[in-house]
């Protein structure tokens, strides 16, 4: 076994880094920068049961280390998915996370039942975060009642391992974990963005058409970090932590908190081979602190 | 595979128009770069610092493949620019590109051709313009360029003045051959007093309509507006080059969409990937 392999709910990765929703699309583009095999695994823009238009214009707006973006989850919807998106990504060796959005529980459930069973679909991680959509999305990941139930709702429409991913907009996110623990997923994703706003001075007009948006970026890196610690503590099951992960550092720091895999997101916008080369530092960290597999830094940090 | 290459500073200069004007080493981008094509210029070394975060989207103001060099023109409008005008000849940066769509450029050389620029956007234009002029030549091309002030066009005139290659050139010089500039500058300096569009207008109403022109237009979102209005009623094909504020870059994000038509209904189209030229009826403003 390799010091990088790892597997988290029954996927097995070559390693730990993950690309995140929203920011590698179906992976097309990324492919000319690298061979996607190379990666732990991808996680698709978030998928509709029918296509979504998204938000007008201006969608997004730069921030100090940071940015807002309020796309809206503009996609094909799951019948292109699975007739084109999925077909076309079965030919690097690489497990494909689909990212489930709805605007009602049904919907959840219903792309969850068309995407089981199909060949070349690893897990379903279910968007229930995302704060760009008027109806569904965030208000799924901060409800404890909602979450539960959409949560319920695609475990009982799909045999494929579910990764919920969770919104940073809570008071409380162990709360939320735990709810979604006792669903029967078999992981957790955090952090989605946090919300946010931007005004310009000179115009006194919101940068965002849809006034708020999700903060992404290093900015966050402190927060999610925080979260992703606090719910290893709390919970017994695999987590990938996402935030700010710019470089191979970021990432051990989330391993060390306790994440079995991250996801590298705002970075492939900087940098399009961001997510290999943090593997690759990853790697040289595990060979300079003599650790066997990357397995064995998981919730090590130490209590000063 | 594609990968962001790293390019030597080879000049780098503040214009009399007040314009910024970095000149690269970068022959893999001036080899395969097309009017109407942009960069995603990183401000900061990699890794080097997170504010501002993002690249750059530039558009290629010229590109020669022979000397393997491409020039970028801009304006400084904000931390990121403010930092990239630092650089210094000998130095790199970190470019991604080219990218996007360019100009479809015309396909008969006895079309005319109008080409329309105002403030910054003359930079892709001076790329476009050489292509153009090779198809089409110098006396069935048309410059509409529009300023804030004198001293920001006199600039412009003179390097698209300089455009013609060749013979062309020298019949500048001689003063046989006289090039069709028509500018406006707002206080009146330079040109008309006023805007380009009405240099646009004043033209589009003389065309010779069994010959209409191919008219390409860069710059602010209400001068192309204006542009758009006065060659759709004169029945004209027109492209534009639009801005949008970008993340990925290269098709992933969705971040700098358009809205276009599609059948009856819109869509939101990438201006990274299938812009940032747009054919002008297909934008909804």
């Amino acid at each position: 076994m390799s010091r990088l392999e790892t597997s988290i709910a029954g996927i097995k990765m070559k390693n730990p880094v993950m690309v995140a929703s929203g920011t590698f699309g179906f992976g097309k583009e990324y492919s000319d920068f690298f061979d996607l095999s190379l990666l732990g695994a991808i996680v698709t823009k978030g998928t509709s049961l029918e296509p979504w238009d998204g938000n007008p214009p201006d969608r997004i707006a730069e921030t100090p280390a940071g940015m807002l973006n309020a796309i809206g989850l503009q996609n094909d919807g799951v019948d292109s998915l699975i007739n084109e998106k999925i077909p076309w990504l079965r030919q690097f060796d690489l497990p494909v996370i689909v990212n489930v959005v709805g605007k009602t529980v049904e919907e959840y459930a219903e792309v969850a039942r068309r995407l089981d069973g199909l060949d070349g679909v690893a897990a379903l991680e279910i968007n229930i975060s995302c704060p760009n959509v008027k109806e569904g999305g965030i208000a799924f990941g901060t409800d404890p009642c909602m979450c539960g139930s959409v949560v319920g709702a695609v475990r009982k429409a799909t045999s494929l391992p579910i990764i919920p991913k969770l919104s940073p907009n809570v008071t409380d996110i162990v709360q939320m974990a735990r709810i979604c623990v006792d669903q029967g997923v078999n992981a957790i994703s955090l952090i989605n963005t946090l919300l946010g706003t931007a005004i310009d001075a000179e115009t006194g007009n919101f940068k965002l058409a849809n006034i708020t948006g999700g903060l992404s970026g290093p900015a966050i890196k402190p927060v999610a970090l925080r979260m992703v610690w606090q719910v290893a503590q709390a919970v017994d099951i695999p987590i990938i932590g996402i935030g700010g992960i710019m470089t191979w550092e970021d990432a051990v720091e989330f391993l060390l908190a306790g994440a079995d895999a991250i996801q590298v997101g705002t970075a492939n916008f900087v940098n399009p081979t961001a997510a290999i080369d943090i593997a690759a530092g990853i790697d040289d960290y595990l060979v300079r602190h003599g650790v066997a597999n990357v397995s064995a830094l998981v919730g090590t940090v130490e209590l000063r | 595979m594609k990968s962001a290459i790293t390019g030597k500073i080879i000049e780098h200069e503040k214009l009399p128009s007040g314009h910024m004007r970095i000149i690269l080493d970068a022959p893999e981008l001036a080899a395969s770069a097309n009017p109407g094509q942009f960069a995603h210029v990183l401000c900061f070394p990699s890794g080097a610092g997170y504010d501002p975060l993002l690249r750059r989207p530039l558009s290629i103001h010229w590109a020669d493949a022979t000397q393997g060099q491409v020039a970028f023109l801009y304006e400084i409008v904000g931390r990121g620019t403010a930092i990239l005008a630092e650089k210094c000849p000998g130095q790199t940066l970190d470019v991604l590109g080219p990218l996007g769509q360019g100009f479809t450029l015309p396909t008969t050389p006895t079309q005319p051709v109008l080409l329309i620029g105002g403030g910054v956007g003359v930079a892709p234009l001076y790329f476009l313009a050489q292509r153009v002029i090779n198809i089409v030549g110098y006396e069935r091309t048309t410059f509409a360029l529009g300023a804030r002030t004198g001293p920001l066009m006199s600039w412009c005139t003179d390097v698209y003045a300089d455009l013609g290659l060749g013979e062309t050139l020298a019949a500048i010089a001689s003063g046989s051959l006289q090039p069709d500039i028509r500018t406006a500058t707002e206080d009146g300096t330079c040109g008309c007093q006023g805007y380009v569009t009405e240099v646009v207008y004043e033209y589009c109403r003389n065309i010779d309509k069994s010959n209409p022109p191919l008219v390409y237009a860069c710059g602010p979102t209400p001068m192309l507006q204006r542009v758009v209005d006065i060659t759709k009623s004169c029945g004209l094909w027109c492209q534009v080059s639009l801005e949008s504020k970008m993340a990925c870059g290269i098709g992933a994000c969705m971040s700098c969409v358009v809205k276009v038509k599609s059948g009856n209904s819109f869509e939101y189209l990438r201006a990274c990937k299938e812009g940032p030229v747009f054919d002008a009826d297909e934008v909804i403003w």
